[in-house]
């Protein structure tokens, strides 16, 4: 345990010194994030006609939140997964006596680390040019906030780290997570609150990971946190999800591993 | 492995229909190490000295036979193997880029749970004997390739592995970096007793730390035995330095042997053992000789020019039935 934890913080401490020296890269990271605020915009207007039953201050907290979540929850396993396989940088990896996913869970603190000072300048610069929006949530929106987070980023590392594990098949597995990303951000609330979804694809969309990977959380700071279903089904139907990701990660890994050939050494 | 042709043609003809050729990298490689040997793999470009490299670290897992090393089979990569060995890859590089070495040696000792005192005191130590200091907590991206690679050996070596396995450890360093690196693998062996299996392409790194050398060639296993003795099994020369009164061609001295080296009236000849006596007493009769001494010929030129032959002739013939088999004790 003192073991793991010491491994933890000095990957930790480590991926956040490299972060810092990649600081402004993160920073223009955290300004292409900002499509949320784009679709607010719309989305504001749009509501003037009042025929979604969310008001435009309904419409800024929702994407605003929707903002928080996306900045929490980046993941980009695939990009460096890939990369190691393609390159050969997953041998050295591969004979230290821990799993390589250590790196990349430690490399995505880092970066939230790193990242967490100018999110939070942003957030400040979104209230004071949109101070209407402002508000406070409760403790308990918080914490729901704050856990539900937690557990979108946990959830969204399996299932983007099973498609990086096909990097043993195909070296190109970004291609296929820029795929999936089309039907992520169809079904997760990103583009728009699935409320305004037709019933039938809202109902189906509940069914599959994407929905707890933005709009679930971002719920639970602006609520209606139950607006589709309790809470404490969201974060059961997240658990079973990432439970069965981790299973087919872990089949997909042991399989996959033995197609790797040290390329590139 | 994928085959496409060159040109437009063949990269249509690839997008459409992929064409794979199965190539046997290596086969009928069967050796046993003892602890504490310094061995080396010595053979051409893509004679399948990484490959078999790969499989006894269980990067690779072979097609058939078996593979034992330290009592495990490295591709179950159990933590207890991992712990004991250790692979440095001339050509790739473990540190990370923009942060000091020190960063990285500092993760690789917490994955090996080497304790805080027990680390400074090593690294401290390695860095005496690689003679690089100051330079660890610097950046890499900032350090000379020789400076890079003394880096790399003690991030490699701070959980005090059993098994050493480098590739091409000294590759594109200077000479005087080779030096270095080589008395220290020379000295980490003597004093640590560990094993350490190396493959270079530079004969300096074999001939100054191996005494026993593996040869592979076409990923089969052509000897296992002594440097000295490769010359022996292959290639049975002796260098024949002669000096004449008169400037002789290439012409006239190519019937006494295969001429290494020529400049007017001072000639480098190979003389195969078995006519070495018939050559020099000719020599002597028809070159109107003023000094001729005969020696051992260096290894080094005689393997390169055996691998660029390609005449590297298996002494005995390999049984069809025995697959890669490697045990490292």
């Amino acid at each position: 345990m003192r073991s793991a934890l010491r491994i933890s913080r000095v990957m930790v401490e480590t991926s956040y010194a490299m972060m810092i020296e990649y600081r402004s890269e993160i920073f223009l990271w955290c300004l292409a994030g900002v499509m949320p605020f784009i679709l607010m915009g719309l989305w504001a207007q749009a509501s003037a006609s009042g025929a979604f039953g969310i008001d435009a201050i309904g419409f800024a907290r929702y994407f605003f939140a929707v903002f928080l979540v996306r900045q929490l929850t980046v993941v980009w396993v695939v990009h460096e997964f890939e990369t190691d396989v393609v390159q050969g940088h997953l041998s050295s990896r591969l004979l230290q006596p821990i799993d390589p996913v250590w790196r990349y869970m430690a490399a995505h603190a880092g970066e939230r680390l790193a990242r967490a000072p100018l999110l939070i300048v942003l957030i400040v610069v979104f209230f004071v040019l949109y101070p209407k929006a402002f508000w406070l949530p409760g403790w308990r929106e918080a914490v729901l906030f704050i856990v539900a987070t937690q557990a979108s980023f946990l959830l969204r590392f399996v299932m983007q780290y099973c498609e990086a594990t096909l990097a043993f098949w195909t070296e190109r597995a970004g291609a296929i997570s820029h795929l999936s990303f089309l039907v992520q951000l169809a079904l997760s609330g990103s583009i728009a609150p699935l409320e305004l979804y037709p019933p039938i694809v809202r109902q189906i969309a509940m069914l599959t990971p994407f929905p707890y990977l933005i709009y679930f959380p971002a719920r639970q700071l602006v609520g209606p946190a139950d607006a589709m279903g309790p809470v404490w089904r969201g974060f059961v139907v997240m658990a079973v999800w990432f439970v069965a990701m981790l299973l087919l990660n872990r089949v997909l890994w042991r399989v996959g591993v033995k197609r790797y050939s040290g390329m590139g050494a | 492995m994928a085959q496409k042709d060159p040109g437009l043609a063949g990269t249509l003809r690839h997008f459409f229909k992929r064409k794979n050729r199965d190539i046997h990298a290596v086969k009928n490689v069967s050796f046993t190490v003892e602890p504490g040997e310094f061995v080396g793999f010595l053979g051409p470009n893509g004679a399948g000295k990484t490959t078999t490299l790969k499989m006894l670290t269980g990067l690779i897992h072979p097609s058939g036979g078996s593979v034992k090393v330290l009592g495990h089979n490295p591709f179950d990569r159990r933590h207890d193997f991992l712990r004991q060995v250790t692979l440095v890859m001339g050509q790739k590089q473990q540190l990370i880029w923009d942060l000091p070495a020190m960063d990285s040696l500092r993760v690789n000792a917490a994955i090996y749970d080497v304790p805080e005192p027990e680390f400074r005191a090593r690294v401290d130590e390695l860095s005496k004997m690689l003679s690089i200091t100051t330079q660890l907590t610097q950046p890499v991206r900032k350090l000379s390739l020789g400076e890079r690679m003394k880096a790399e050996l003690i991030a490699a070596l701070i959980h005090r592995p059993a098994l050493l396995f480098l590739d091409e450890p000294t590759i594109g360093l200077d000479v005087n970096a080779q030096d270095s690196v080589r008395s220290f693998l020379k000295t980490y062996n003597q004093t640590t007793g560990a094993t350490v299996i190396l493959t270079s392409h530079y004969m300096g790194d074999i001939t100054a730390l191996c005494k026993r050398v593996l040869l592979i060639h076409q990923g089969g296993l052509m000897y296992d035995g002594s440097l000295s003795g490769i010359l022996e099994r292959f290639a049975p020369y002796r260098e024949v330095r002669v000096e004449t009164a008169e400037p002789r061609t290439a012409e006239e001295l190519s019937g006494f042997g295969e001429i290494e080296e020529h400049d007017g009236r001072v000639a480098r000849l190979l003389v195969r053992r078995e006519v070495m006596t018939d050559s020099v007493q000719r020599m002597l009769a028809t070159l109107s000789v003023t000094d001729l001494t005969v020696g051992e010929p260096a290894i080094d030129r005689i393997i390169a020019k055996l691998f660029a032959a390609g005449s590297v002739t298996p002494v005995a013939e390999p049984d069809p039935a025995a697959a890669t088999t490697g045990a490292v004790t």
